[in-house]
């Protein structure tokens, strides 16, 4: 479903990612963890070209993203993204927030993009906050309209980025669980998180990624208890 | 007291004269504000070259001089290419430089406007499909636009306040009827005072207006 090749990025003389290689397969649900600085959530953005790689290919669903000729539009419509800081669209409700891509970017009609979102915010708990603006919401709340954003526009792929940094602890689990959810129905994810019993009970394959380069992966149980690279075992030491 | 009272009509039909020109002045300098506000922010780098000469050119000459080239000077590349018409009524000059100079200054607000919005507001738009357009339509401007009320209301005070010097090309505004009156009453200060008065209620009334949109639009923002 995704394949990367040699993923390398330079902010300025900061390399950023230093030959990143990885395959994930259709359904799949991939966690990425490391120390901040390790280029975890630029390798995330480099998935739906937020960031343009410096080297490298990337391919999701037969389509290289690296070509000069690819729509990135047209790509990014298959892969979802959500962000640590929600960005919501303040200006709309909750609603519109739902509706505004499938409509704008699909040109799907606006009651066939209504009747999506409703299904989509009864998935995530929130169909009675439709008319709700987004400053009205808690951050949970908001962060899992985001969530039904993205998939709004139906997606093969959706990347979170630090989906929980940014809320309260008591809200934390309410995203999880979301995120469960879409997990157990098949949807293929990669997620850059903090959250450790997450990435041990969702995660199907663990990716430690220090210095712009992936050390180490492998299932949770692997990555976890029996860590072989010494990076690996001294992140896992500070945070477990 | 009789005298002001007497020239108040006159001096009211100068003020009209003075809220129509800025009012048409502002409105098409929006337009061409946000066009080349949108240019300074292009990926196009001579796009985006060309957009900051027209800035800085215009903002960084007098408009008096900017007034000058439009009425004295257009006039002569006219009748140089061959035009039929080579004669500018003043409204028209006046209205063309005031245009072009506003556009200056209202691409300025919108660029700072359009950069004050969050850069994860583009970012989200991007990641759901939409293209740089779609994103700029329906996401980035209309948050952009109630950012940009207030100093487009001061940029509306400013241009209404340079209208005055179009006295000089011989428009009867404001400032002109004040001075046609002092000509033949030599009463300069209570004309000139009245005048004053007369731009204060103008521009105290702009600015009213312009907080009381600012906070229908503020409750709009955390609307219920």
């Amino acid at each position: 479903m995704i394949r990367v090749r040699g993923l390398k990025k330079r902010f300025g003389r900061l390399e950023v990612l230093r030959g990143v290689d990885c395959d994930i397969d259709q359904g799949e649900v991939v966690v990425i963890i490391g120390p901040s600085g390790s280029g975890k959530s630029t390798f995330l953005r480099c998935l739906n070209m937020l960031e343009e790689p410096t080297e490298g290919s990337i391919i999701i669903d037969g389509v290289e993203l690296t070509s000069p000729s690819t729509n990135l539009n047209l790509v990014r419509q298959k892969v979802g993204m959500v962000f640590q800081s929600f960005n919501l669209f303040p200006h709309k409700n909750v609603l519109e927030n739902v509706t505004l891509a499938p409509v704008v970017v699909k040109k799907l009609d606006r009651a066939a993009a209504e009747r999506l979102a409703l299904e989509l915010l009864r998935k995530v708990g929130l169909e009675d906050k439709a008319r709700a603006y987004p400053d009205q919401l808690s951050g949970g709340q908001q962060q899992r309209v985001a969530i039904a954003r993205a998939l709004a526009m139906q997606p093969a792929v959706m990347l979170f980025d630090e989906p929980t940094s940014a809320l309260d602890p008591e809200m934390v689990g309410e995203v999880l669980a979301v995120m469960r959810d879409l997990a157990r129905d098949g949807m293929t994810m990669v997620v850059v998180t903090h959250e450790m019993g997450f990435a041990r009970e969702v995660g199907q394959r663990v990716m430690f990624m220090d210095e712009g380069r992936i050390v180490e992966e492998g299932p949770p149980d692997k990555i976890f208890y029996r860590p072989e690279n010494p990076r690996t075992q001294t992140f896992l030491s500070k945070i477990l | 007291m009789s005298l002001i009272f007497n020239s108040f009509p006159y001096l009211l039909g100068g003020a009209l004269e003075t809220i129509k020109l800025a009012f048409l002045a502002v409105l098409v300098g929006c337009v061409l504000g946000l066009v080349v506000g949108l240019g300074r922010l292009s990926g196009q780098r001579v796009i985006r070259a060309l957009a900051a000469f027209y800035v800085d050119f215009l903002r960084g000459t007098p408009l008096l001089v900017q007034v000058f080239i439009v009425y004295f000077g257009f006039p002569q590349i006219l009748e140089q290419l061959g035009s039929p018409v080579t004669r500018i009524p003043p409204f028209w000059a006046a209205l063309i430089a005031f245009s072009l100079n506003s556009g200056a200054y209202v691409a300025e607000i919108f660029r700072a406007g359009i950069q004050s919005i969050h850069r994860g507001q583009m970012e989200a738009a991007r990641s759901l499909g939409m293209t740089y357009g779609q994103a700029m339509r329906y996401v980035i401007l209309p948050q952009a636009f109630r950012r940009v009320i207030p100093p487009l209301g001061n940029e509306f005070i400013a241009l209404l306040k340079d209208t005055s010097l179009l006295s000089v090309i011989g428009i009867t505004e404001l400032t002109r009827r004040g001075q046609i009156i002092i000509a033949s009453t030599f009463r300069p200060f209570e004309i000139w005072f009245t005048v004053a008065l007369i731009y204060l209620a103008l521009t105290f009334s702009i600015s009213r207006l312009v907080n009381f949109l600012e906070r229908r639009l503020d409750v709009a923002d955390d609307k219920s």
